[in-house]
């Protein structure tokens, strides 16, 4: 939590005490409630339209702020996990299966982060190893088959850097993943609902539609990494943060996301139903697009929106 | 050698005009050996690194070589400045002292004869870095493939994406695999040959996936880098960890080829491609 959160949540704990004494007790509080609510809303209001990326960073990170489990239980119905990638086994880091949004029918594929330690330790921090990817490229196989549209929920620090992994080819299973997501034939709704790490996030963000939610991050390489490199100093981290353009704002200007999903009033983790509310909504318009258009002219559009990021001289 | 060891003396710097240590087994070699040996170190057989003009010389038939897209430069679209100056200046530098404008160099050719399009990176251009103009000319040039359908090979020599230009850097990954993906509609081979070092986001894209998978001997081929590896899994790593010959073992490489015989390997196999 950064100050400035600090502060609100001073305040918004005295407005608990403030309504508690109001509750035990015969006195009224009603008009120092209301300013209380109020100031904290303006409060809030002023803190979240500036916030520094930095700080955008620790609210993507946010230890409250809702991960895939949330989303399951509170935006999808009828969710099947399907295990495994069938070559070497079933990554909790990375998961996914058919799921019902609005009652249409999805395959939904996300980074598995947890909220506490336990779950942590077996997700594995929502960093995915190869086998996840290949688990990932089997489910999307099966959307194609299955002929429903693919939705992905990114949320990871990255590709996990470990030495299996990269015996079991780590680059290899992100970068066929970025191959036959170029081609799958059936839509793909990309969503970025908190950190998207570098190629680990990639690894499922191939799509027709890329979508952030407003506080989420999206960056080649984590800002402490890039301060270590080219400032050789970790401590850095927050001056990377702006210089490499990670917020939901920025890739929108740079032409790499479709829209931003805006999060309610002191971010995704105070307020849960309206996040999922908007994400969903967000989600069913972007669907709906795709809905109709054959094979061909899918792929083609998709071709089309690669071929035109990136920015240079001639 | 030995004696050339013992002191790193002002004498040696000065006999760096005729001398080139060796940065695998230390040893001294002269330096005209070294270069007819295709930068190639004759005692340990240490593939260093050359550039793409160098490499497009061994590759193609003599006169063959069309190149495309020479003009693409990079542009700054974050108005990127770190510690020492602004990757403006930087890419200005760089283009000066390498007489290149971009990481890689694209064109078509011939192989005995074998038309083929290559994509060859440099390492000299920012360690090889992948930003939005390496991945247009990649693009470009697999689209030419795909139009004419023509072979395509790229040759990798990279540190990864070019954090420079931050997220449409990474998005580049995904531009030239989008571009790869399509010439397997039309059957067109695409070879990827891995050359010292092919790491990050240039391994965990197009190098990875071609048809074939080439490696020079010894090269450093890998996702994450060693350190943060080590620091993650707290323990060290085998020294031939993420070698062309850890790949070779684990699956991920067809073969691997010398620079003296690549071409011909190259040749051999495109031979087979019957259509
Ligand atoms: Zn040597």
């Amino acid at each position: 939590m950064n100050k400035k959160e600090t502060s609100v949540s001073d305040m918004e704990e005295m407005l608990e005490k403030l309504k508690a004494m109001t509750d035990t007790k015969d006195s009224d509080f009603a008009e120092q409630i209301t300013n209380m609510e109020k100031l904290i809303e303006s409060k809030k209001k002023n803190i979240y339209s500036n916030l520094t990326p930095w700080e955008t960073v620790q609210i993507a990170r946010h230890h409250k702020r809702p991960v895939l489990d949330d989303y399951i239980k509170l935006l999808f119905t009828d969710f099947i996990e399907l295990h495994g990638d069938r070559r070497f086994g079933d990554d909790r880091g990375l998961i996914g299966g058919f799921a019902k949004i609005d009652g249409q029918p999805i395959m939904l594929i996300g980074h598995n982060k947890g909220k506490n330690v336990d779950e942590n330790v077996i997700r594995n921090f929502g960093m995915a190893k190869p086998e996840g990817y290949r688990k990932a490229l089997r489910l999307m196989k099966l959307a194609e088959k299955f002929n429903v549209p693919i939705v992905t929920f990114i949320d990871t620090p990255g590709a996990y850097p470990g030495l299996e992994a990269e015996e079991r080819g780590q680059a290899e299973a992100i970068a066929r993943n970025l191959v036959e997501m170029a081609q799958i034939k059936v839509p793909i709704v990309c969503v970025v609902t908190g950190e998207g790490g570098s190629g680990g996030a990639l690894g499922i963000g191939v799509g027709d539609s890329i979508l952030m939610l407003s506080n989420s991050i999206y960056s080649v390489i984590s800002p402490e990494g890039c301060a270590s490199i080219i400032w050789r100093d970790g401590t850095m981290a927050q001056k990377a943060a702006e210089a490499l353009k990670i917020t939901a704002s920025s890739l929108k200007e740079l032409k790499v996301i479709d829209e931003i999903i805006d999060e309610p009033l002191g971010g995704a983790h105070n307020d849960y139903p309206s996040t999922v509310k908007s994400v969903k909504n967000v989600v069913l318009k972007h669907l709906k697009k795709y809905k109709g258009n054959s094979e061909s002219k899918l792929l083609k559009k998709r071709f089309e929106k690669y071929s035109n990021i990136g920015v240079f001289n001639k | 050698m030995a004696w050339f060891s013992k002191s790193k003396s002002k004498k040696e710097n000065k006999s760096s005009d005729i001398w080139i240590k060796c940065t695998k087994c230390e040893n001294h070699i002269f330096k005209e050996d070294w270069h007819n040996n295709l930068n190639v170190c004759p005692k340990c057989n240490y593939h260093s690194k050359i550039s793409a003009y160098e490499r497009i010389g061994l590759i193609l038939d003599s006169g063959t070589f069309d190149e495309i897209n020479i003009s693409i430069y990079p542009a700054d679209p974050l108005g990127f400045v770190d510690a020492k100056e602004s990757y403006k200046d930087k890419v200005a530098k760089t283009r000066k002292k390498t007489g290149l404008n971009e990481a890689i160099v694209t064109g078509t050719g011939e192989i005995n004869g074998i038309k083929v399009v290559v994509a060859v990176m440099d390492f000299r251009f920012m360690g090889g870095s992948l930003g939005s103009g390496t991945g247009e000319k990649i693009l470009q040039a697999s689209n030419y493939s795909y139009d004419k359908k023509i072979p395509f090979i790229i040759f990798s020599a990279s540190g990864g994406a070019r954090m420079h230009e931050g997220i449409l850097s990474l998005m580049q990954m995904a531009k030239t695999c989008a571009g790869i993906a399509r010439l397997d509609e039309r059957k067109v081979p695409f070879i990827s040959v891995l050359t010292d070092p092919t790491t990050g986001g240039v391994s965990a894209s197009y190098a990875m996936v071609g048809d074939l998978n080439i490696a020079e001997p010894g090269a450093l081929i890998g996702f994450a880098g060693r350190r943060v590896i080590e620091h993650t899994i707290k323990q060290k790593l085998p020294d031939d960890f993420q070698t062309s010959e850890y790949l070779l073992e684990h699956g991920f490489i067809d073969f691997i080829a010398n620079r003296s015989e690549m071409k011909n390997k190259l040749y051999q196999v495109l031979s087979f491609y019957n259509r």
